[in-house]
């Protein structure tokens, strides 16, 4: 047992450290730690944005699992984990490029044909596109293998028609991947296709959704008599929900990357800073007892992480467990932020920039933690998957399993 | 990076296994909870000819030399059996207190005879009700001789020689009592979980030896303690980890409505809950043993961590378990209460979930003032 580097890992350690120093400005440690959840897309940051990734792409920093002759380094995840851990040191521009580089290159990589590979996969690496997915819809979240969108044969075209939503930064992507029902006569799961479609294309149009906090992150898009080329399918006709599993399996390890929201450092200064009961919060017995709590967990997710790392410095393929990451550490962000707002008394219910506590921090994390819970995998399809795939119990029934997707019964439409 | 077990020590892991499986089965346990006596005297010795009492010891002294990554897989396997012997007395508490703090001389003449089962040793701090306290300590050593009373002491019933904590001319200091002399009574207590025991200790001019400085005696428990919250972190972890394994296969092979009970999402969920709760406990115990395998000084709060988050899974794993059983569960005959009741014996023997999370607080206060 050894938190330290293998020397091959310290060694490429070393490299990375090297190339961001000379690159980028480290970050102060003493600085407030920047509300994780702010949403930052502006021009000029998506312009930062892929002028760093065409930088490292240009120095062979970029994409670094990737196969050398689709823009990446042949490198191991753990060398990847290593140069974000890195990169993370660094104040460097917000990463657009998670949906790409994390799930649809590495769809592309498994599915497509030689010439769907060599025509997107190197310039995804670069960066000067953005890619989105357009996976959910009004009607298909957790179930997404319900979703209606349709694509009809045309010739040498596909022609689609539905809406698509949580479509994360389709406002500002030139490509997007999507899955539609080509054949509403077969099974639910038989009858959907999958294809990368030109944003640009005539018949989208992207709404971005106001969302609880008031940021617009996500996207409704329209398609109305969309054209989509054969060329550009990825799969078989039929085949698209093997080829969404893809990309779906690959969004478990894209996000279980990430951290809880929330820092314990701030939450303790806030128990310092604010009274209860005549003297500083930090001194109240029960506020004493949740902090506790808040730190065990956050410290077991942390360990729990390592062991994953652990299981990749040794080679192996993390499996179904990362699930704990988001199934605990979601629900736990609500918590935290629930309790730090309320230890704040009425001025808690402000979220003033000027007025209130740590500049609204608490306010803005807590407006959008239930968001959390729910993106990428409610926390109730976590727990089905953990319930299923770990401990391996029996899997729902499903009652529409071998319907034809035609005579699968809705509900009432919505409003 | 490496956060997990070498080869040699998950070996290690599975001899005890394989050994407990044969020599503790449940039924082991369920003898001691039913029968008269206090521990299972076959089973202690067989665990010492094993070399387990003393893993942690060095050989100079009678030991296995081993280090505290093996002790802490072999602890791991006491709970998964439940075994019913004072193990984690002996060996967490009195061991450690002497590896820690013994002088030369103690260290000879006590760590051999610990570590071969021919003694059993353990640690008496607390005086009645609530969470150990240094203000209200009353047990007093005079001219080297003690007086005074301690309740409950883990396995004082059977153990041969205690630490215990005692006020003496400078302040609060750790002393070693015989117990098998004149002057000591031992009551035994009736236990919640009677498969392990829990006693009173009045001793009566008894003469004791300081352990450590005088004066200390708080710090040095406080130490001891933090080394015994992560062997017994994984004490916790193997009796949750088989809790939950035993519900599984109950309620795949339980029908109802005319499908198995595991398949309906509200046990699902309830299963997941407490497989993250045992995970997030594993993690925070494997960081402990990191810090008190290397020395390190990360141990007073990871030792918290560990601590709080074992308690908590394992007190989880038993509830649930009865839960999940449904009515049989409640049943002397089947097992769960044995879980259930050994679970909560552990969480509330070294000091409970709630005065680790105090004891956590204070020390991240003092490490951010630092």
């Amino acid at each position: 047992m050894d938190f330290n580097d293998t020397p091959e890992e310290a060694a490429y350690r070393t490299k990375a450290r090297a190339w961001l120093s000379k690159n980028a400005e480290p970050i102060d440690p003493n600085e407030p730690a920047a509300d994780p959840l702010a949403e930052r897309e502006d021009e000029k940051t998506i312009q930062a944005a892929k002028a760093w990734q065409a930088k490292k792409f240009d120095e062979g920093w970029a994409c670094i699992t990737w196969p050398k002759e689709y823009g990446g380094q042949g490198g191991t995840t753990m060398q990847n984990v290593i140069f974000n851990q890195e990169q993370a040191r660094f104040k460097t521009p917000p990463n657009i490029y998670t949906i790409g580089h994390g799930m649809l290159g590495p769809t592309i990589m498994t599915h497509g044909t030689p010439e769907q590979k060599a025509k997107y996969v190197k310039r995804m690496a670069r960066g000067e596109e953005i890619w989105c997915q357009l996976f959910s819809e009004p009607a298909a979240g957790s179930d997404l293998a319900g979703l209606r969108s349709s694509a009809l044969r045309d010739g040498d075209d596909w022609v689609i028609n539905g809406q698509k939503i949580w479509s994360t930064g389709a406002h500002f992507s030139k490509w997007g991947m999507i899955v539609v029902r080509t054949d509403p006569n077969a099974a639910k799961h038989a009858g959907l296709t999958y294809f990368i479609i030109d944003m640009e294309s005539k018949g989208i149009e992207i709404r971005p959704i106001k969302q609880i906090n008031g940021g617009s992150g996500f996207n409704e898009v329209f398609f109305t008599d969309a054209r989509v080329p054969d060329a550009n399918r990825l799969g078989a006709v039929g085949d698209g929900w093997r080829v969404a599993l893809t990309t779906l399996m690959n969004e478990r390890v894209a996000i279980g990357a990430g951290s809880a929201a929330g820092g314990f450092k701030n939450l303790l200064k806030l128990a310092r800073d604010t009274r209860r009961n005549g003297r500083p919060a930090l001194q109240d017995s029960a506020v004493r007892q949740r902090l506790a709590d808040f730190w065990v967990k956050q410290q077991g997710l942390k360990y729990t992480g390592f062991r994953t790392l652990s299981a990749l410095s040794q080679g192996k393929t993390p499996g179904p467990e990362g699930s704990i990451g988001k199934a605990v550490g979601a629900p736990m962000a609500q918590e935290l932020a629930a309790f730090a707002v309320e230890l704040q008394g009425p001025l808690g219910a402000t979220r003033d920039h000027a007025y209130s506590v740590h500049e609204a921090l608490w306010q803005n994390n807590w407006l959008g933690v239930p968001g959390m819970r729910v993106a990428g995998g409610t926390d109730e399809i976590l727990k089905n998957i953990i319930a299923e795939r770990v401990l391996r119990l029996p899997p729902e029934i499903r009652l529409d399993k071998d319907l034809p997707f035609r005579d699968i019964p809705t509900g009432p439409p919505h409003k | 990076m490496n956060f997990d077990f070498s080869e040699d020590q998950k070996l290690v892991q599975k001899t005890a296994r394989d050994y407990l499986a044969e020599h503790s089965p449940l039924a082991t346990c369920r003898r001691v909870l039913e029968g008269k006596d206090l521990y299972d005297a076959t089973l202690w010795k067989g665990v010492a000819e094993m070399g387990w009492l003393g893993a942690a010891v060095p050989e100079q002294y009678g030991g296995a030399g081993l280090g505290h990554l093996e002790m802490v897989l072999i602890a791991e396997e006491i709970g998964r059996a439940l075994a019913p012997i004072p193990f984690s007395s002996s060996v967490y508490l009195a061991t450690e207190a002497l590896l820690l703090a013994g002088s030369e001389e103690q260290k000879k003449k006590y760590l051999p005879r610990l570590a071969t089962g021919e003694v059993i040793g353990t640690l008496a701090m607390h005086e009645g009700p609530g969470d150990a306290d240094a203000a209200s300590v009353k047990a007093r050593v005079e001219n080297g001789r003690l007086t005074g009373e301690k309740l409950p002491v883990p396995d004082g019933d059977v153990a041969g020689i205690a630490l215990v904590l005692v006020r003496d001319g400078s302040g609060l200091s750790l002393v070693i009592a015989d117990l098998d002399t004149s002057g000591v009574t031992r009551t035994s207590l009736t236990s919640l979980d009677p498969s392990r025991s829990l006693a009173k200790l009045a001793f009566s001019n008894v003469p004791v030896e300081t352990v450590g400085a005088a004066g200390k005696g708080w710090e040095l428990a406080e130490k001891v303690l933090d080394r015994a919250a992560v062997l017994m972190a994984f004490e916790q972890l193997g009796g949750a980890t088989r809790a939950l394994e035993i519900t599984r296969e109950y309620a795949m092979g339980r029908y109802a409505f005319g499908r198995p009970i595991a398949s309906f999402q509200a046990l699902k969920h309830r299963f997941a809950d407490l497989y993250c709760a045992i995970e997030l406990a594993r993690s925070n115990a494997y960081y402990g043993a990191w810090a008190l395998s290397h020395g390190n000084d990360e141990l007073p709060l990871a030792s918290c961590g560990a601590r709080i988050s074992a308690s908590e899974a394992f007190d989880l794993a038993g509830e649930e378990m009865i839960q999940i059983h449904g009515g049989v569960g409640y049943t002397w005959e089947y097992d769960c209460h044995l879980f259930f009741r050994r679970a909560k014996l552990l969480s509330l023997t070294l000091g409970s979930p709630s005065e680790w999370r105090e004891k956590l607080i204070s020390r991240l206060e003092t490490r951010d003032a630092a």
